[in-house]
């Protein structure tokens, strides 16, 4: 029952990096933007948080700590918004590619920036160690107020910042008029156009914002989650997910927040499942084990494609660029 | 009658490329009038439009609204101008209600409740005498629905000026009325009303004054009451033109295709189609009218094989071997494995019809590219034929090299056509194939039709323009909401009549409609 | 009053799209942005590396461990030979507008099938014997692992750029749970295997390289001149026109997905019995996502393809040099691609579109009365 009770936990704040990463992406797709960046995206902005704890370790209290080292990883993800909104919105390039670029760009970036910072810390003998504890210490404050209990760990401030970020998207999209004329320019850029919406501007701001939401999961799961140096080169497999989840939660945060849920249960299926039924499973078995959540997701990709139903679909404008003079 | 100045352009140009849409426009508008801008396909006046609606920016030229010159960068400087465009391509978003595309691009409080914009968008529509479902989608909604949502978005935002893009295209003769009638409450309201349309009776019936453009350039405003549509005519075109079509007596007819109890449901489930039965003959031309959606796409589609039919026959009786056959849910490729020769120009060209990246060559092969047993293309044969398509029909394109899409609409269909005929059909089926198409085109097409009609090939168009059924078919057959609701002889039915039959499920609301028009 | 101050009322610019460029222009747009990537690439890496990494030092490392030696250049030239197969394989599913952004995982399923053959039948069967079945073996995994996501596409329309994505992860814990289980049980890496090696001509780069190049022929000719080639070009561009004509838009779909994925497993045979003679969840490395670049950057053009593979791959050897050189992690070469890779594609824009300034847009207008 207690090891249940760790899966469940465990399998929900690994949840919200995938909630981080599927808001920030459903708020660019919902003006027409696929952002298969958002990989790389997660990567910077782990990368930029960690950076920023780097730097302000010894100068700022925890609170501001953690708040400086969140900004940062939301400008990080904005500033690769930025880049990504540059080329597709301005330039008119092909969404897709611009997008695998970013992942390309985003992860090669993050994995030397935070190579060099982890090394800087692991290397530097006695004082390194010092330093290496300095820095993990942060991961106490990312872990307010539960960075004691054992069970309720994860449940950081990350944590609740997650579900509020989904929350508040969610109404957003759905109740103000900021979020009808979102949708408008996702589904039909032309009217929203001629309705006097500024198109330009709700895509650049869609993409930036959405990023700098998708970024925080990258440091939700290196400070809070995972806590560790090395956690930097698992993001780009959770952004992918991430991106699936999109399609699963059929473009509403609201319902990310099950589907990450989901996720998360099957992403840590193999270190607890075995144990929960009392099974030895030897180590190859884990690897199968470990293909859980790509299957479950392709299952899922499958059966929502079986619904056809006309506000389930996504948005109508997705991937395609907007060029007004069009003739 | 006091004549004030709603708005004035002074020497507006544009340029697409090389090309001048509008050359050195004047025009002016008065309060209280409605002025109907003239002219063919492609003479630029949706163009000269859009300028003054904000979505394209004069390269030259000034605008002047109440006095003021004024810059319209966007729709939405439009709007603060008191200027509103219906656009011809409803500019609605499908999968709000009619009251959410209302409020849209509104600057208001963050937050929107439903209900206060319902019910102020009901406001309006009572107003006018429009009927219209706030809370209803707008992909739930008929063509004639979108467009009073589109004329209550502008007079919501306080437009003074409206200006509507070929509003009567889609319309049925009746819905024309009613929408006239609106129109004129609106001017005697002192609004200003510019209406685009290429379609003369209507201009006669409706404005006060034509303004008529050529080419892009301005020809003249004229009154409307001193006027003659053979004057204008002569204005749009530049020269005296026949406008009437030739149709001769069909000759030798006989059932070439009998279709029977056609029924077929979209992915929702929704009936698109409903035990529609009818014959095309040889030797005629069989028109099918009806408002745009009623099913008529699917119709040719179904015979084209490329709809699944739940039941229903489709029987053609083919004049060599005298066999009949079912071509019911056979793909293209087995329709035409039987010996069919089926040809169909689609309604959407370069989405169906032809491939718009691949140059003409390439696109006369879609037809014929299967011939023979090697698995590599031959292009010789495709490119004799190009070559003379590009000759026969004068296609005006740089070369047979040239990518479809950058040729002009009627050149576009004229490849389209030319490929289709080329396969010597016996059934030739057509949907609107003059849409966006300048007088001459639409009369070459015309007489293709004509032509392929006297060598005994059953022709069935779709058509969205009345006058012009009426005087080219030999019969009609008209259809309202997937039923056909009747057949009628070209030589002796008129337009009256088949709009009654276009809108025959709705008898009760359509003398609802005559009654309000009658108070008003 | 009709004349007030226009330069504060008309946009500073617009933007036009081009009717056509000449092939010169439209180079030079193309050269211009990679020269300005690299020497942004330059700047940063002096920024990142420190002040040891001067430009002047870094572009002659860059180009030493490309051309450095007789043996660099070959790797230099395996490298674009094992890109370029891989973007040929995935280009007749994207020009059918097939995302398929599973390379990696046909491919390291192919290397897979092929070690399984080597390491189960090496040694027992002739060697030449042995290639054939691992070549078959190879082809026919790679072409399931494409089959899949396309069976999906064509029946519901499955959104396939996220299935074939998902199945690259699957291929990779596949692989990691048949080296644990077979190949070197308890350890994440297997030795190298003895048998299976393909013949070298020259060295053992050659061979490989001249089979991609036919290869590149090969599908050249069927693109662009054969009846299937055609169909696809066709499904690529409209689904309703390939419907319209009587073309089976599914049956396509599958025939096509399963050439490319059994490309995809050729590519992965010949990472194995030419090269690595082993296998792991890295063999590929993540060379089905620039395989895509390299394709699109082509415009899917098999022949041009063989310029931007051997960019990428100048820029990846480069790169490998750099972080070498400087004793910097070896993640660097992807920071070049990317950069690279967001000029190129940003440049697309300067083909296809003109940048119309006010005054240039007004004698324009003039002139053309």
């Amino acid at each position: 029952m207690n090891m249940l009770l760790t899966y469940l936990l465990c399998a929900v704040s690994l949840g919200m990096t995938f909630l981080y990463g599927s808001t920030g992406e459903i708020i660019t797709e919902k003006v027409g933007h696929l952002n298969l960046g958002t990989p790389g995206v997660m990567c910077v902005g782990g990368m930029c948080g960690c950076f920023a704890i780097d730097i302000f370790r010894d100068m700022l209290p925890p609170v501001l700590l953690v708040t400086v080292a969140i900004l940062a990883c939301f400008l990080g993800g904005s500033l690769m918004g930025l880049i990504y909104s540059f080329l597709t919105v301005s330039l008119h390039t092909n969404q897709n590619v611009t997008g695998l670029a970013m992942t390309i760009f985003g992860a090669g970036l993050s994995k030397y920036g935070m190579y060099n910072l982890t090394k800087e810390l692991l290397d530097g003998g006695a004082t390194g160690s010092e330093a290496q504890t300095s820095f993990l210490d942060a991961t106490k404050y990312f872990r307010y107020p539960f960075a004691n209990n054992e069970k309720l760990q994860y449940c950081g401030v990350m944590f609740f910042l997650a579900i509020l970020i989904a929350l508040v998207a969610a109404w957003i999209l759905k109740r103000t008029r900021l979020g009808l004329h979102l949708r408008a320019v996702g589904e039909n850029p032309a009217t929203a156009d001629a309705m006097g919406i500024n198109v330009t501007a709700y895509k650049y701001g869609a993409t930036c914002i959405g990023c700098g939401i998708a970024a925080l999961g990258g440091l939700y799961y290196a400070m809070d989650y995972a806590g560790t140096a090395g956690a930097y080169k698992d993001i780009e497999a959770l952004g992918w997910l991430s991106i699936a989840l999109v399609i699963f939660a059929l473009w509403r945060p609201q319902l990310s927040i099950i589907g990450s849920t989901l996720f998360g249960l099957l992403y840590v299926a193999s270190a607890y499942l075995p144990t929960l039924f009392g099974w030895k499973l030897p180590q190859h078995a884990t690897y199968l084990f470990e293909m859980l959540p790509y299957v479950v997701t392709i299952l899922v990709l499958i059966v929502t494609s079986l619904r056809k139903k006309r506000e389930n679909q996504p948005p109508a404008s997705l991937g395609l660029s907007y060029f007004r003079e069009e003739r | 009658m006091s004549k004030e100045i709603a708005l004035e352009m002074r020497k507006v140009s544009k340029y697409f490329g090389d090309l001048a849409a509008n050359r050195d426009v004047d025009l002016t508008v008065y309060k209280g009038e409605i002025l109907a801008v003239l002219g063919e396909n492609g003479c630029g006046k949706t163009t000269l439009m859009n300028m003054i609606a904000g979505i394209y920016f004069p390269d030259a030229g000034n605008i002047f609204i109440n006095g003021k010159e004024v810059v319209i960068r966007s729709p939405k400087d439009a709007f603060a101008h008191g200027v509103g465009m219906i656009h011809q391509h409803f500019k609605l978003v499908d999968l709000f209600t009619a009251a959410e595309n209302v409020v849209l691009g509104i600057k208001g409080e963050g937050r929107y409740r439903k209900k206060t914009i319902n019910e102020r968008v009901q406001a309006i529509a009572d107003r006018y005498g429009f009927h219209l479902d706030p809370q209803k989608k707008i992909y739930e909604m008929s063509v004639s629905e979108k467009q009073t949502v589109e004329i209550i978005k502008v007079l919501y935002r306080g437009a003074d000026l409206l200006i509507l893009d070929e509003p009567t295209a889609v319309l049925t003769p009746q819905e024309t009325e009613k929408l006239f009638a609106v129109l004129r409450r609106m001017r005697d309201d002192g609004k200003s009303i510019l209406i685009i349309t290429h379609k003369l009776h209507e201009v006669l019936s409706v404005s006060d004054r034509v303004a008529v453009l050529r080419k892009g350039e301005h020809i003249a405003t004229v009154e409307t009451a001193t006027t003659t549509s053979e004057e204008l005519t002569e204005m749009m075109v530049g020269k005296k033109v026949e406008l009437n079509i030739e149709r001769p007596e069909p000759k030798n007819t006989c059932d070439r295709l009998v279709v029977k109890n056609l029924n077929l449901s979209d992915v929702e489930g929704v009936q698109i189609l409903n035990n529609v039965s009818f014959e095309a003959r040889a030797g005629e031309i069989l028109g099918i009218a009806g408002i745009a959606g009623s099913g008529q796409r699917e119709l040719l589609e179904a015979i084209a094989g490329l709809q699944h039919l739940s039941t229903g026959e489709i029987l053609y009786h083919n004049p060599k071997t005298d066999k009949v056959e079912d071509l019911k849910n056979k793909t293209p490729l087995q329709i035409r494995e039987l010996g069919v020769r089926l040809s169909f120009v689609p309604e959407d060209r370069l989405g169906m019809g032809l491939v718009g990246n691949m140059d003409i060559v390439d696109n006369m092969m879609l037809r014929s590219y299967r011939r023979g047993h090697s698995m590599f293309v031959d292009r010789k044969k495709p490119r004799d034929l190009a070559e003379r398509i590009i000759k026969d029909l004068e296609v005006a394109t740089p070369s047979s090299h040239t990518p479809v899409r950058r040729l002009s609409g009627g050149n576009v269909q004229k490849v389209l056509v030319g490929r289709e005929i080329a396969a010597s059909p016996t059934v030739l089926m057509a949907a609107y194939p003059v849409r966006g198409l300048d007088i001459n085109s639409s009369y070459t097409i015309y007489n293709l039709l004509t032509e392929q009609k006297e060598r005994g090939v059953a022709v069935i168009f779709v058509g969205e323009d009345l006058d012009v059924l009426v005087e080219l078919c030999d019969r009609i057959l008209v259809v309202c909401g997937g039923r056909v609701t009747g057949v009628v002889d070209g030589r002796t039915t008129t337009k009256e009549e088949i709009g009654i039959l276009m809108t025959a499920h709705g008898q009760a609301s359509e003398n609802k409609a005559q009654e309000d028009e009658t108070d008003a | 009053m009709h004349n007030p101050d226009k330069k504060t009322r008309e946009p500073l610019f617009h933007i036009v799209k081009r009717d056509r460029i000449s092939l010169r222009k439209s180079l030079l747009i193309r050269v211009v942005a990679t020269v300005s990537a690299m020497l942004l690439c330059t700047l940063l890496a002096y920024v990142l590396i420190g002040e040891k990494a001067t430009p002047a030092k870094f572009l002659s490392q860059f180009f030493q461990g490309v051309f450095g030696t007789s043996r660099r250049t070959w790797i230099f030239g395996r490298d674009t030979a094992m890109l370029l197969c891989l973007a040929l394989a995935i280009t007749p599913a994207f020009r059918m507008r097939f995302w398929n952004l599973g390379a990696d995982g046909q491919a390291l399923i192919g290397a897979l099938a092929s070690v399984f053959c080597m390491f189960f039948l090496g040694g027992r069967i002739p060697n030449g014997l042995l290639l054939v079945i691992s070549l078959a073996a190879s082809v026919v995994a790679g072409a399931v692992w494409a089959l899949l996501p396309a069976i999906f596409k064509a029946l519901w329309g499955t959104n396939e750029s996220l299935f074939t994505l998902m199945m690259n992860y699957i291929a990779t814990n596949l692989v990691m749970f048949s080296i644990t289980k077979w190949f070197y049980p308890g350890k994440d890496s297997m030795k190298e295997m003895e048998h299976g090696h393909l013949p070298q001509v020259l060295n053992e780069y050659l061979l490989v390289i001249l089979i991609v190049l036919a290869l590149t022929t090969l599908m050249f000719i069927y693109l662009y001149h054969t009846k299937q080639g055609y169909e696809i070009s066709v499904v690529g561009e409209s689904e309703n026109t390939a419907r319209y004509v009587g073309i089976n838009v599914g049956k396509v779909t599958v025939r096509t997905l399963l050439l490319s994925g059994a490309i995809c497993g050729l590519m992965g045979f010949l990472q194995v019995s030419a090269f690595d003679h082993s296998v792991t969840a890295q063999s590929i490395g993540g060379l089905g996502f620039t395989a895509i670049m390299v394709s699109w950057l082509a415009k899917f053009n098999p022949f041009i393809m063989i310029g931007t593979a051997g960019l990428i791959a100048f820029l990846q050897r480069g790169g490998q040099q750099i972080s070498t050189a400087f004793d910097v992690n070896d993640a660097i070469p992807n920071i070049f691609i990317g950069i690279i890779l967001f000029f190129i594609i940003g440049c697309e824009f300067f083909i296809n579109y003109q940048i119309k300034f006010r005054a240039s847009q007004r004698s324009k207008g003039g002139s053309a009365k």
